[in-house]
């Protein structure tokens, strides 16, 4: 995709979010499936998940509320929802 | 002049801690200080390397730093001098005259050497095992592919191993996988644990359905980063139980209980890497959610980055174990000894439950409790555990 000059390419901003907070799945990263439940997937957890969508939450500076957790399972849902 | 013990009235040497009852010897990676610095209570000193991870130690006085005492990267004993501080404004005794209130022009002053540190007379002899040069990342490869950093040649500055030379060394040099220092670490505790420990397991299931709710409506109307999760809510209940029963908060030592004044709950935390590390949440009875939330969020990215803070290893008095929402219903857990008590919380399950002769669904969390009999009785532990559970179920209170 293009990256947009005033935000950060979504899917790279996610992935590097996962990488920061697990660094050890970063070899992982390059195959993950843009369309699984990557929480799941790469046996994240609770502090995980908070750590991750905190980032996000900075770095894009959208709110993610909680009541939209549930469907943001993948890379391409939050791609989605970030870039809305 | 060198004094080991009180105030920095003279000049002080601190020696390397223990960072856990298991720890006999380790080394130090880094300065956080240089030679002439004035430090604070509080500041961070060195970085040290265990078995574990590493871990930043800090400074527990005033003072200028006068020397360091040990050159990086040796491996030491527990109880080694390592850094020597002196009274802030005692004026320097070092040849150079310098005045100490110029930390740049210490900054240049070379470390005093080694050799001129005079050993402190209860210290055990610093046993010195020489250190092949390689960054950590090599050392962590090298680590998971059973390298020998020995047979490695390295290429990195000063022919230190960089990761790099590990990728690109020969299989010939694999070898067998030896086990993992934190699994060594991990089986001889919990071996400890159960030849000596006689643990007797409690469960109680808790209806967490008004703490969901709870959680729910008070995080909807926060930012992100002030959201709690169970697992603050855990710890708070625990350390509010333990604060009320204090014989689960403590430690079993020499045949007898000695209970602790604070209530410092340790988390069992998980490394993707495998193993665990258990650092705690300090004074957690006298602290609001908010605040050990924000205490967890440092503890679980310091665990899994490797950085532990010394002032979170030492000294908890009691732990949890969460198991979280993809794991077990409960857990029979083994009491990471000197402490005598260890409180497991199982996922959270939709199950049929009983309200006023009504079965309806609820969540259900099993809370279970593994308890040094020597030290309670099951009759005790039945009260510890309905108090964690009251808690839970009035969270507006927690």
């Amino acid at each position: 995709m293009i990256p947009d000059e005033t935000f950060p390419d979504p899917v790279t901003m996610i992935l590097t979010a996962i990488a920061d907070v697990a660094p050890e799945l970063e070899p992982e990263l390059a195959d993950l499936d843009l369309d699984v439940d990557f929480w799941t997937e790469l046996q994240l957890d609770s502090m995980d998940h908070l750590a991750i969508m905190t980032r996000l939450a900075t770095e894009s500076g959208r709110e993610i509320p909680e009541r939209d957790y549930p469907r943001l399972t993948t890379v391409n849902a939050l791609r989605a929802f970030l870039s809305a | 002049m060198s004094v080991t013990s009180g105030a920095v009235d003279a000049t002080f040497d601190y020696v390397l801690p223990s960072l856990g009852a298991d720890m006999d010897e380790g080394r130090v990676l880094e300065w956080r200080v240089d030679v002439g610095d004035t430090v604070r209570r509080g500041d961070l000193m060195a970085v040290i390397e265990t078995e574990k991870s590493d871990i930043d130690i800090e400074i527990w006085h005033d003072g200028v730093v006068e020397a360091f005492l040990v050159p990086i990267g040796e491996l030491i004993a527990v109880g080694t001098p390592i850094i020597r501080l002196r009274p802030t404004g005692e004026p320097d005794d070092r040849p150079t005259g310098e005045a100490v209130d110029q930390p740049s022009d210490h900054r240049a002053a070379p470390p005093a050497p080694h050799a001129a540190a005079p050993p402190a007379p209860h210290a055990p002899a610093p046993s010195v095992r020489s250190r092949v040069p390689a960054s950590p990342l090599a050392r962590r490869l090298a680590a998971e592919r059973g390298l020998d950093l020995v047979a490695v040649a390295g290429t990195g500055p000063g022919g230190a191993i960089v990761a790099a030379d590990i990728r690109g060394a020969p299989a010939a040099v694999e070898r067998r996988r030896p086990p993992t220092s934190m699994r060594t670490l991990i089986a001889e505790r919990m071996s400890k644990a159960n030849r000596e420990i006689p643990h007797y397991h409690l469960a109680r299931d808790v209806d967490v359905g008004r703490l969901d709710t709870w959680l729910t409506e008070r995080n909807a109307s926060r930012p992100i980063t002030e959201r709690l999760l169970p697992a603050a809510c855990y710890i708070r209940a625990v350390a509010l139980a333990a604060s009320r029963h204090r014989d689960f908060n403590g430690s079993w030592v020499d045949d007898g209980f000695e209970p602790a004044d604070a209530v410092n709950v340790a988390m069992a935390i998980s490394l993707r890497r495998g193993g665990l590390v258990t650092p705690h949440v300090a004074d957690a009875d006298q602290r609001s959610l908010d605040q050990i939330m924000s205490t967890l969020n440092e503890l679980v990215a310091g665990a899994r980055s490797g950085t532990l803070r010394a002032s979170w290893m030492t000294g908890s008095t009691i732990t949890i174990t969460n198991l979280g929402d993809s794991g077990a219903d409960l857990v029979h857990g083994v009491i990471s000894p000197p402490q005598v008590a260890l409180v497991g919380f199982g996922r959270s399950r939709r199950r049929p439950w009983v309200i006023d002769d009504l079965v309806t669904i609820r969540p259900i969390v099993t809370v279970t409790l593994a308890a040094d009999h020597r030290a309670t009785d099951g009759a005790t532990g039945s009260r510890f555990l309905a108090t964690i559970a009251h808690h839970l179920e009035h969270p507006e209170d927690l």
